[in-house]
C-alpha cells in the first residue's frame, strides 16, 4: 500500500507540525518506503496472538494517596521560570476558543 | 591514569595518589582540547563538576568513598539533571534548563561521581548515527569522517577518546550496543525495568532502557551497580532484591572459566545482511569463546527477521505520544511568529523538531489512526509478542546468545542520512532484544580495515552479572578493549 | 410532542475523594493560586512519569460494588491523545477498551414510577487543566491563561445506556447517582466546584421505530435545574427542526443558561480521531478478589436497603424512608436519634427529623453533619415528650434553646426552665377551680351551649400554666367540673 499527500497532511495536522507541500512530497517518499518496510509484517498470520504492550509480564504497581509537594511556591517560580509566557501564575497561550 | 580501569581510579582516589579535583580537571583539559573535533560534548561546566570533585575529595579524605567517588562521568544529554541545559539533541529543548534530576542522575550524585558534562546524541535518540543531532553530528575518534553510531554517539565517542572514563546511554533499539561496537566500547543493555527511566527523556516507553557505556565489562558492571534499583516513580520499575553485577568476575586461575555455558547462535543472525569483515570478527570470537569452555549450539529466532517492521511501528507510535508534550507552551521551544493557538503548535513543533523526528511522528500519528491501528499497531504488537517467544524457546537452548552487534563498522557520514530504510537496517541485530525486553551487550571483537566491530551477547531476562562475566572473560583472554584510537594522547 | 420518543444516555464525570492527583503526588483541594498544585508529572515536564493512585481504584470498586457491576480483574490505561492547552502532555490517561467497572444499574424515582437505569461502564481518568479567558484584573490581551491545578484530578466516567424517556428521569438519574457518590464517600457532589459534571446525549424519535435518532451531545452540565432545561430545550429544538423537515446533525452543544438555549460548539475537525492505545508507563491494573471484598466489608449499607430496613424495622412510610436516605449523614442521624428516644419512638423521631430539624438546618443552610442539635439530643427530647414530661410546643422551645447552646441537653434545660408539664392531679384541679371561678362569664355562655366558650376557658386554664398543663387532661377536667 502506499501513502497519499493528503494522508501526509491529514497525518501532519493530527500530529499539529506544520508541512509545506514540497516537505510534504518529500515526506511522503520516504514515508512510502518505509511502509514498504513495515508491510512484511503483513505476511505473518498472528491470529490467537496476544499483542505484547509491555517489554514485562507485571501488574499495575499502587502509589499511597499521599501528597509529596512540600514548597509549591518555589517549585512553581522553577517551573515558570523556563516557560515561554506567564502572567499571574499562568502559562499563556494564544487565546483558545471553544 | 586515562588507560586505568574504574576500579583503578577508585584505588588511586582512595590511597589519595591523586584528587578528584585533580583528575576532573585533566578530563576537562581533555575535552578542551579534543572535543572540537568530535562534538562529543553538548554542555561542560567546569565549575559546577569541579565543585562536585571538591566534595567528593573532602568525602574520600574522611575514608567514606565508594566505587565511583570522585570519579567522573558524562551523562547522554536524554537525561535530565538539575540547573544542566539538558537537549536530547533537540532545537525543542535548546533552551530547557532542567528543574530537577533523573533518577539515574540522583543515583550517580549520590555515588558521589562527578557529572562531567551532557554528551551530544540523535535528537531525541531517533537515529543510529548521531547525524539528527539539532548541534551537529559526532565524528568516531577512530576515523572522524565516519559516525560513532547512535543514538548514543556523544557517549561512545567521549568514552572512546578518553574524554571521560565513563558514560551513560540510553538504549530504545540499539544505541547503547551500536555505537559502543562502533567505538571499540563495552556498552550494557539491562533488562527493561532493571533502571529507572524517571527523568530520562521517552522516546518509546516500552523500549528505552538506560544502561552504561564504558571500556570493559567490569567497567560496566561498577556502573551498572550504581544504575540499576528499583524507583517506585517508575511504574514500570522493577522492585527486585539489589544484587552485586561485577559477583561473577573475581580472579580466575581456570583456563575454561566458561566451561558449561552454551551458546547459542542464531541462524538468522549469521545469514545475509552483514558484511564479511565483522562476520569474521564474529566467528573469531565464537572460536575463542570455544577455548574459554563454551559450547556452541545452533538455534532459530525465526521471528526476529520482522523485529524491524515491528519496531518501526512501535517505536514512533509511542513516540509520536510522548513527544506531543513538546507544545511550546510551558518549556522549550516556541516559534517566534503565529497568529492562533493552531499556528503555535504548529510551527513550534515543526521549526523545533528535526526531519528524522517529525518522520518518526507521523508514522507513529499514522499507524494509530482510526482504521489503521489493527493492521499496524496490534499486528506489531504481535509479531512483538512472537519475537519474545523466540527467545524464551532459544533459552531452553542455550545460556546466552551471541552474534554481530551491528551489519557493519563505522560508516561513512552522511552516507545512510538521506536513505531511512538503509539507516534502520543498522539496528537489524538489536532490535529484538528491545522487543523482546531482554539485556545485550556489545563487546570489542576486533578491527576491519582500522575500525572496530562488536561482538554482541544476548542473555535471558535478569541475568546481566551472567552476561558481563561472559564478557568479561573473553576480554581477560583477548584485550581487544584495550585498544585505542590514536591522536587523543595529550 | 406524543408521536416523538426522546432518548437519552448520561455520561458523568464524578471527581473522586482523594488527597493527591491520580497519577501525582499533588494536592486535590480546590480553589489554590494557579499553578500551585501542579507538580513535575502534572506539567507535563520531559522524562516524568506517572504512578497510580491506590485509592482511586478503591473508589473505583466502591462504586462498582455500590451499583451491582462487574469489577475487572484486569483493566488497562489508555492514552488517549489531542492537543489542547489545558492537556499538557497532549494526551489524556484514561481507560478505553478495557474499563475497571462493567455494567450495573441504578434505580431511579420520578414521582410513584420506579425505573432501572442501566450502566454501560465507568472508567478511571485524569482531568484536565483549566483555561481562563479573563480573569478579575487580568485580561492577557486577547490570551488565554492555563491553570493546570486541576490537571490529574482523579475522574470516575460513569456511562449509561439510552435508557431515560424524559428530562425529568434524566434528572432523577442524576440526583440519584450524586446522592449515591456521596453516600460511598467517593465524591463529594460539589456541582460548582465541578466535581459532578454530566453530559447528555440527546434524541429524538418517532415512537415506534426501533433505530435511535441520532443524537446531540450537552457538554458540562453543571446543575440539575440547568440539566432539565437543557434536554427540555434541546428535546423541543431536535422535534421542531425534524418537524420543519430538516435533519439532526451529531454535534456537541453547549447550554446558555442566559439564553436557556442550546448551542453547537466549534466542531474540532479531528474530534474523531484520539490514537487511543495503551499507555506504555503504566501497566494493567489488576484487582484480585480479595481486595474486592475488603472493600466490600467497608461499604456502607446502601440507600435502597437502608429505605427497605427503615420501613421494615421502623415502620416509616415509604416516603419517610425515602426522604430520611437522601443522604447518609441523614440517615445515620435519624437511626442515632432512634437509638437515644427508643425504638417506640421511631416515627416521632422521623417526624422531628424530617420537619422540625429539617426545616431549621434549611434556613440557616447547615448540613445534617453540621447541626448544632446533636442526634441524642434531639432523641432525648424526643423521649421528653413521649414520657409526657413536655408538650410538643414545649419541646419546640427546647429546641430552640438546644440549638442555641444554652445547654447540652433537653433535661437540662427542661429543669432550668421550670418547663414540667404539670402532671400533679390535684394541682391542675385546684388551677381549674381557680379559673372557672375567675371567668363566670364564659361559664355562663358555656352552660348555654355555646361550645366556643369551652375553648376559651382550655385557653384560659393553659395561659395559666404557662403551657405547661396537658391539654388533654385539662380539657377532660374543665369536662368533669362543667358537667
Amino acid at each position: 500500500m502506499s501513502l497519499t499527500l493528503e494522508q501526509v497532511h491529514r497525518v501532519a495536522h493530527l500530529a499539529r507540525i506544520e508541512i509545506s507541500d514540497a516537505e510534504a512530497r518529500s515526506t511522503l517518499g520516504h514515508l512510502n518506503e518505509i511502509f514498504t518496510l513495515i508491510e512484511e509484517m503483513q505476511a505473518v498470520d498472528t491470529q490467537g496472538v496476544e499483542p505484547m504492550a509491555h517489554a514485562q509480564d507485571v501488574a499495575q504497581r499502587l502509589r499511597p494517596d499521599r501528597i509529596s509537594e512540600t514548597n509549591p511556591v518555589e517549585q512553581r517560580a522553577a517551573f515558570q521560570a523556563i516557560a515561554p509566557e506567564t502572567e499571574a501564575g499562568l502559562y499563556l497561550v494564544p487565546k483558545v476558543i471553544e | 591514569m586515562i588507560e586505568h580501569s574504574l576500579q583503578a581510579i577508585a584505588r588511586a582516589l582512595a590511597n589519595r595518589e591523586i584528587s578528584s579535583v585533580e583528575l576532573t580537571q585533566h578530563y576537562l583539559d581533555r575535552i578542551d582540547r579534543h572535543n572540537p573535533r568530535l562534538n562529543a560534548y553538548l554542555s561542560v561546566d567546569a565549575a559546577s563538576s569541579l565543585a562536585q570533585a571538591s566534595a567528593a575529595d573532602a568525602q574520600l579524605a574522611k575514608g567514606e568513598g565508594g566505587p565511583l567517588t570522585g570519579i567522573p562521568i558524562a551523562h547522554k544529554d536524554i537525561f535530565c539533571a538539575k540547573g544542566w541545559l539538558t537537549t536530547c539533541g533537540s532545537r525543542m529543548l535548546s533552551n530547557f534548563v532542567s528543574p530537577y534530576d533523573a533518577a539515574v542522575i540522583s543515583r550517580f550524585k549520590a555515588a558521589g561521581a562527578v557529572m562531567l558534562g551532557k554528551t551530544n546524541m540523535d535528537e531525541f535518540a531517533m537515529g543510529s548515527s548521531n547525524e539528527t543531532s539539532f548541534f551537529g553530528p559526532v565524528n568516531n575518534p577512530w576515523d572522524t569522517s565516519r559516525v560513532p553510531g547512535g543514538s548514543s554517539g556523544g557517549s561512545a565517542a567521549a568514552v572512546a577518546a578518553r574524554l571521560t572514563p565513563a558514560a551513560t546511554g540510553t538504549d530504545t533499539g540499539g544505541s547503547i550496543r551500536q555505537p559502543a561496537a562502533l567505538c571499540n566500547l563495552t556498552g550494557l543493555k539491562p533488562t527493561y525495568g532493571v533502571v529507572s527511566r524517571y527523568g530520562m527523556i521517552a522516546f518509546a516507553s516500552s523500549l528505552d532502557q538506560a544502561g552504561p557505556l564504558g571500556r570493559s565489562a567490569a567497567d560496566c558492571a561498577t556502573l551498572l551497580n550504581v544504575m540499576a534499583g528499583f524507583d517506585e516513580r517508575d511504574s514500570t520499575s522493577l522492585d527486585r532484591t539489589p544484587e552485586d553485577y561485577s559477583r561473577e568476575l573475581a580472579v580466575t586461575t581456570n583456563a575454561k572459566p566458561l566451561a558449561g555455558l552454551r551458546i547459542g547462535l542464531p541462524e538468522q543472525f549469521f545469514g545475509e545482511g552483514c558484511s564479511p569483515e565483522v562476520m569474521q570478527l564474529v566467528e573469531s570470537a565464537i572460536t575463542e569463546y570455544r577455548k574459554l569452555g563454551a559450547e556452541t549450539v545452533t538455534i532459530s529466532l525465526p521471528s526476529m527477521t520482522l523485529s524491524v517492521a515491528a519496531y518501526y511501528v512501535i517505536a514512533p507510535a509511542e513516540a509520536s505520544s510522548n513527544l506531543a508534550r513538546f507544545d511550546g507552551v510551558r518549556y522549550g521551544y516556541r516559534a517566534p511568529e503565529y497568529q492562533d493557538l493552531n499556528e503555535l503548535y504548529c510551527r513550534s513543533r515543526a521549526q523545533g523538531f528535526g526531519a528524522e523526528v517529525k518522520r518518526r511522528i507521523l508514522i507513529g500519528t499514522y499507524v494509530l489512526s482510526h482504521g489503521y491501528y489493527d493492521a499496524y499497531y496490534l499486528q506489531a504488537q504481535r509479531i512483538r509478542r512472537l519475537i519474545a517467544n523466540d527467545f524464551t524457546r532459544a533459552f531452553q537452548q542455550c545460556d546466552v546468545i551471541v552474534g554481530p552487534t551491528s551489519p557493519s563498522t563505522a560508516f561513512k557520514l552522511g552516507e545512510k542520512a538521506s536513505d531511512p530504510v538503509q539507516m534502520y537496517l543498522s539496528d537489524i541485530y538489536t532490535i529484538a532484544v528491545n522487543l523482546a525486553g531482554l539485556p545485550g551487550i556489545s563487546i570489542p571483537c576486533g578491527f576491519a580495515g582500522g575500525l572496530p566491530a562488536g561482538l554482541q551477547l544476548i542473555g535471558d531476562y535478569f541475568t546481566e552479572a551472567r552476561l558481563l562475566n561472559v564478557a568479561h572473560r573473553y576480554q581477560q583472554a583477548n584485550p581487544w578493549h584495550l585498544q585505542r584510537p590514536t591522536g587523543f594522547d595529550d | 410532542m406524543k408521536e416523538w420518543e426522546v432518548v437519552i444516555g448520561i455520561e458523568t464525570h464524578a471527581q473522586l475523594s482523594t488527597q493527591s492527583k491520580i497519577f501525582s503526588g499533588s494536592s486535590t483541594a480546590f480553589g489554590a493560586a494557579p499553578n500551585l498544585q501542579a507538580n513535575a508529572v502534572d506539567i507535563a515536564l520531559p522524562g516524568v512519569l506517572p504512578v497510580l493512585n491506590r485509592v482511586a481504584v478503591d473508589c473505583a470498586i466502591r462504586f462498582g460494588l455500590a451499583v451491582d457491576a462487574e469489577i475487572a480483574a484486569r483493566s488497562v490505561f489508555a492514552r488517549k491523545n489531542y492537543f489542547y492547552p489545558d492537556l499538557p502532555k497532549g494526551y489524556q490517561i484514561s481507560q478505553y477498551e478495557l474499563p475497571v467497572v462493567l455494567g450495573g444499574e441504578l434505580k431511579i424515582h420520578v414521582g410513584d414510577i420506579e425505573k432501572t437505569v442501566h450502566l454501560t461502564r465507568a472508567h478511571l481518568e485524569e482531568d484536565a487543566g483549566k483555561s481562563l479567558h479573563e480573569q478579575s484584573g487580568h485580561h492577557f490581551q486577547g490570551r488565554s491563561g492555563i491553570d493546570l491545578n486541576r490537571a490529574g484530578t482523579p475522574l470516575l466516567e460513569i456511562v449509561t445506556e439510552p435508557d431515560m424517556r424524559s428530562a425529568a428521569e434524566a434528572v432523577a438519574y442524576a440526583r440519584a447517582l450524586h446522592a449515591l457518590l456521596r453516600w460511598i464517600g467517593i465524591c463529594d457532589g460539589n456541582m460548582q466546584e465541578g466535581s459532578f459534571r454530566c453530559d447528555a446525549n440527546v434524541s429524538v424519535r418517532r415512537v415506534g421505530q426501533a433505530q435511535l435518532g441520532t443524537r446531540r451531545e450537552i457538554k458540562n452540565l453543571n446543575s440539575f435545574r440547568f440539566m432539565q432545561q437543557a434536554i427540555e430545550y434541546e428535546v423541543q429544538w431536535q422535534i421542531a427542526t425534524l418537524e420543519d423537515g430538516g435533519c439532526i446533525e451529531q454535534a456537541t452543544v453547549l447550554f446558555d443558561p442566559g439564553s436557556g438555549e442550546t448551542r453547537a460548539m466549534r466542531t474540532k475537525e479531528d474530534a474523531h480521531d484520539y490514537r487511543y492505545f495503551p499507555d506504555p508507563d503504566l501497566l494493567p491494573l489488576l484487582i484480585d478478589r480479595q481486595w474486592v471484598e475488603q472493600i466490600r466489608t467497608q461499604m456502607p449499607e446502601l440507600p435502597t436497603a437502608r429505605r427497605e430496613r427503615l420501613v421494615a424495622e421502623y415502620g416509616l412510610s415509604p416516603y419517610d424512608a425515602k426522604v430520611l436516605t437522601a443522604s447518609l449523614e441523614l440517615a445515620t442521624y435519624y437511626e442515632a436519634t432512634v437509638a437515644t428516644a427508643g425504638r417506640s419512638n421511631a416515627k416521632a423521631c422521623a417526624n422531628w427529623v424530617t420537619v422540625e430539624l429539617a426545616a431549621r438546618l434549611n434556613k440557616e443552610d447547615h448540613e445534617v453533619g453540621g447541626s448544632p442539635v446533636s442526634a441524642r439530643q434531639l432523641g432525648e427530647l424526643v423521649a421528653r415528650i413521649a414520657d409526657g414530661t413536655i408538650s410538643t410546643n414545649i419541646a419546640r422551645k427546647v429546641f430552640d434553646a438546644l440549638w442555641n447552646g444554652d445547654a447540652d441537653s433537653a433535661d437540662e434545660i427542661i429543669a432550668k426552665q421550670g418547663w414540667h408539664q404539670i402532671t400533679d392531679h390535684d394541682a391542675l384541679e385546684t388551677l381549674i377551680d381557680e379559673v372557672l371561678a375567675g371567668n363566670p362569664g364564659m361559664v355562663t355562655e358555656f352552660r348555654a351551649g355555646k361550645e366556643k366558650a369551652f375553648n376559651a376557658l382550655v385557653g384560659q386554664a393553659m395561659k395559666a400554666t404557662r403551657g405547661q398543663a396537658n391539654p388533654q387532661r385539662v380539657s377532660d377536667l374543665l369536662r368533669k367540673k362543667l358537667a
